[in-house]
């Protein structure tokens, strides 16, 4: 397993002489590097209540819109502001997540079906709920001044945010192995997975850990959803579902249900896509299809299903 | 078992949609109408999926905008029968295809990575056809003219019949009317064949359809091309009846999300549930929307853009509540009259 992720260095290095150019090859990789770990962050929540509870929640991206909004409404351009509103937005969500599981998905666990229609039928209310709070407008999203601009290594232009989203990124996907699979509520969730009846049966309360997982899962779509809006300087209601595309191409090809996959998955598909728009723009959205459709011939499981 | 009220209701329909350019004259009504046809099609296409094969597609607008694209591009390029006709045939070997690949990709492995893949290929899919822009006319789609016999300026007779003009409008609303009794009826053979058994054996337990000796893979897929090509047919109609092709017309979700409704709503599992699913959804599209915009001052929930959070929640509720839609409850309600609890 720890093999695919040589799949990340090897295209890297493949792009560097197609791309010719090392200061823009380098700018193209954080870029890359940054937008792929924001669809982890969003994806990683989907992958793992998936895991635990067998639940494919199409709902997710509301949760991603409904935490960039509140991370927008609550941003001053000082600079402390940005992490008290994405934790705002994070536990806002992470409540909103906790009911969505008992009153929405609770009813229909164990039916794939009526799963996707009731959660795709959320999405939509959840987005028209949004229009009614925020309005359907266009919002610009101002990220405070300290974090604005760029700075030159070389030739190489690197935005700064961008940087402290590979950061933030690689300290979740950290923090999320180590507590999988080095703590005791992570082994919890883990024999969660492959036995719930076993671990019911030990005494457990596996509601609770459900419950949290998609509490959890929701929080990490919201701290998403608010690092994308500051990313792209602009949010409207539309921006969630948008992104989904994105997060079940990921969630897919690296396997439904394992963290690791999906952080790799993210990593490779944003780089492949940064790749190919600087080649061919409008081809670019294609490439994620692709990506999609040569891993599933590969590995029908995904790469680390 | 046959329900009486269902039959009843099932004949008002068809008889309303036959006679509809007579009895009921101005744009409005002829529209619903030949709408309400067309989502015939498309909810019933879609039931082959949903309700007779139990998988969950989104892509199922997209087989509808290629339709709509193949027949609107080849008029566009010569509003002739014969460019028509291979625009038609185009659209239905790409749909075919696609379909097919995205079939034999992700119900190898589990019906689950179908719903995630066709949501994923849809829209980038839409996505396309709003950025190739020299071939689809991007965001702002295409008009084009139909043939001379459809053109509203065409008249087949020279005197009214029973006080309607019958112009190729006209022509054109039997053209789809025929054309979707058609394909309701050829949809209908094939749930009772031997092939819709099947299909139905892999919904309702897939590992022992599996051991008799069905290759699942095989029927669903086959399933799902079935429903694309039908619902790229009604996009076809579609496209006749615009003179129009745009991303909204077709390739929007929010027609996902009709689809999906009018499917539930109508009853998954039985081909006459589109009938009562598109009538229903289209006729309360077309007049309650405006009644709901009456009372917007009072609340901006009323607003009619809002329109869709009362169809999502409609869903919702049915879903939970409703499962079996209108034709299972007038169905069971039959079968309670002559098997007494």
């Amino acid at each position: 397993m720890r093999k695919t992720y040589a799949i990340l260095p090897a295209l890297m290095l493949l792009a560097l002489p197609l791309v010719g150019n090392p200061a823009s090859w380098a700018t193209l990789t954080v870029a890359g590097l940054a937008m792929g770990m924001m669809t982890f962050i969003m994806a990683s929540g989907l992958t793992l209540i998936f895991g635990l509870m067998g639940v494919l929640t199409f709902a997710h991206g509301a949760f991603v819109t409904f935490g960039a909004f509140v991370a927008a409404s609550l941003l001053t351009p000082d600079l402390a502001m940005l992490p008290l509103a994405l934790l705002a937005a994070m536990a806002a969500a992470a409540v909103l997540g906790a009911l969505f599981e008992r009153v929405i998905v609770k009813p229909v666990y164990g039916q794939h079906t009526k799963q996707i229609l009731i959660t795709m039928g959320a999405m939509v209310v959840a987005e028209q709920l949004i229009i009614v709070v925020w309005g359907a407008d266009q919002r610009m999203v101002e990220l405070p001044p300290l974090l604005k601009g760029s700075f030159l290594v070389g030739d190489a232009t690197f935005e700064r945010f961008r940087l402290l989203v590979v950061a933030i990124g690689l300290a979740l996907y950290a923090a999320l192995h180590l507590a999988l699979n080095r703590t005791r509520l992570g082994l919890l969730v883990r024999a969660g997975v492959e036995h719930p009846e076993m671990v019911e049966a030990l005494g457990y309360r596996i509601k609770l850990v459900f419950i949290a997982i998609f509490a959890l899962g929701s929080a990490l779509a919201a701290l998403g959803g608010g690092l994308w809006a500051l990313y792209r300087g602009q949010l409207t209601a539309s921006l969630g579902a948008e992104r989904m595309i994105d997060i079940f191409i990921v969630v897919i090809v690296g396997g439904l249900g394992s963290l690791g996959g999906c952080f790799i998955a993210a990593l490779l598909a944003a780089l492949l896509f940064n790749y190919t728009s600087y080649f061919a723009p409008s081809l670019a959205s294609l490439s994620e299809v692709i990506l999609l459709i040569v891993v599933l011939l590969w590995r029908p499981r995904g790469l680390m299903g | 078992m046959r329900s009486r009220p269902l039959a009843l209701l099932l004949a008002a329909i068809l008889l309303g949609l036959a006679t509809t350019p007579f009895i009921l004259h101005g744009a409005q009504a002829i529209n619903a109408a030949a709408h309400i046809c067309i989502f015939i099609l498309l909810v019933a296409s879609y039931d082959l999926l949903l309700g007779y094969t139990g998988v969950v597609s989104f892509a199922h607008t997209m087989f509808f905008g290629i339709g709509g694209y193949g027949a609107g591009l080849a008029l566009a390029f010569s509003p002739s029968w014969p460019s028509l006709a291979l625009g038609i045939a185009a659209a239905l070997l790409l749909s075919g295809l696609l379909s097919m690949v995205i079939g034999l990709l992700s119900l190898r492995v589990r019906a689950l990575f179908f719903a995630m893949i066709t949501l994923a290929v849809a829209a980038v899919f839409a996505e396309l056809a709003s950025r190739l822009s020299w071939l689809t006319g991007g965001e702002d789609g295409k008009s084009f003219e139909v043939p001379e016999l459809l053109r509203a300026s065409f008249r087949l007779l020279p005197d009214r019949l029973f006080g309607t003009v019958i112009n190729g409008k006209v022509v054109t609303y039997y053209l789809i009317f025929a054309a979707t009794c058609l394909l309701f009826l050829l949809l209908l053979r094939l749930v009772n064949s031997p092939f819709g058994r099947v299909l139905q054996a892999i919904r309702e337990n897939e590992f022992r359809a599996e051991a008799i000796g069905y290759r699942t893979a095989y029927y669903r897929t086959a399933a799902s091309a079935v429903a694309a090509m039908v619902a790229t047919l009604g996009g076809v109609l579609l496209s006749l009846w615009l003179r129009y092709i745009g991303p909204d017309s077709t390739l929007s979700f929010d027609i996902m999300i009709d689809v999906l409704l009018m499917t539930v709503i109508g009853g998954t599992g039985s081909l006459y549930g589109s009938i009562i699913g598109a009538t229903l959804i289209v006729i309360a599209q077309t007049y309650l929307r405006d009644a709901l915009s009456g009372l917007q001052d009072l609340t901006p929930l009323a607003n009619p853009d809002r329109w869709r959070l009362w169809l999502g929640l409609i869903f919702i509720f049915c879903v939970y509540l409703f499962p079996e839609g209108i034709v299972g409850k007038l169905r069971a309600m039959a079968n309670r009259k002559i098997l007494p609890p």
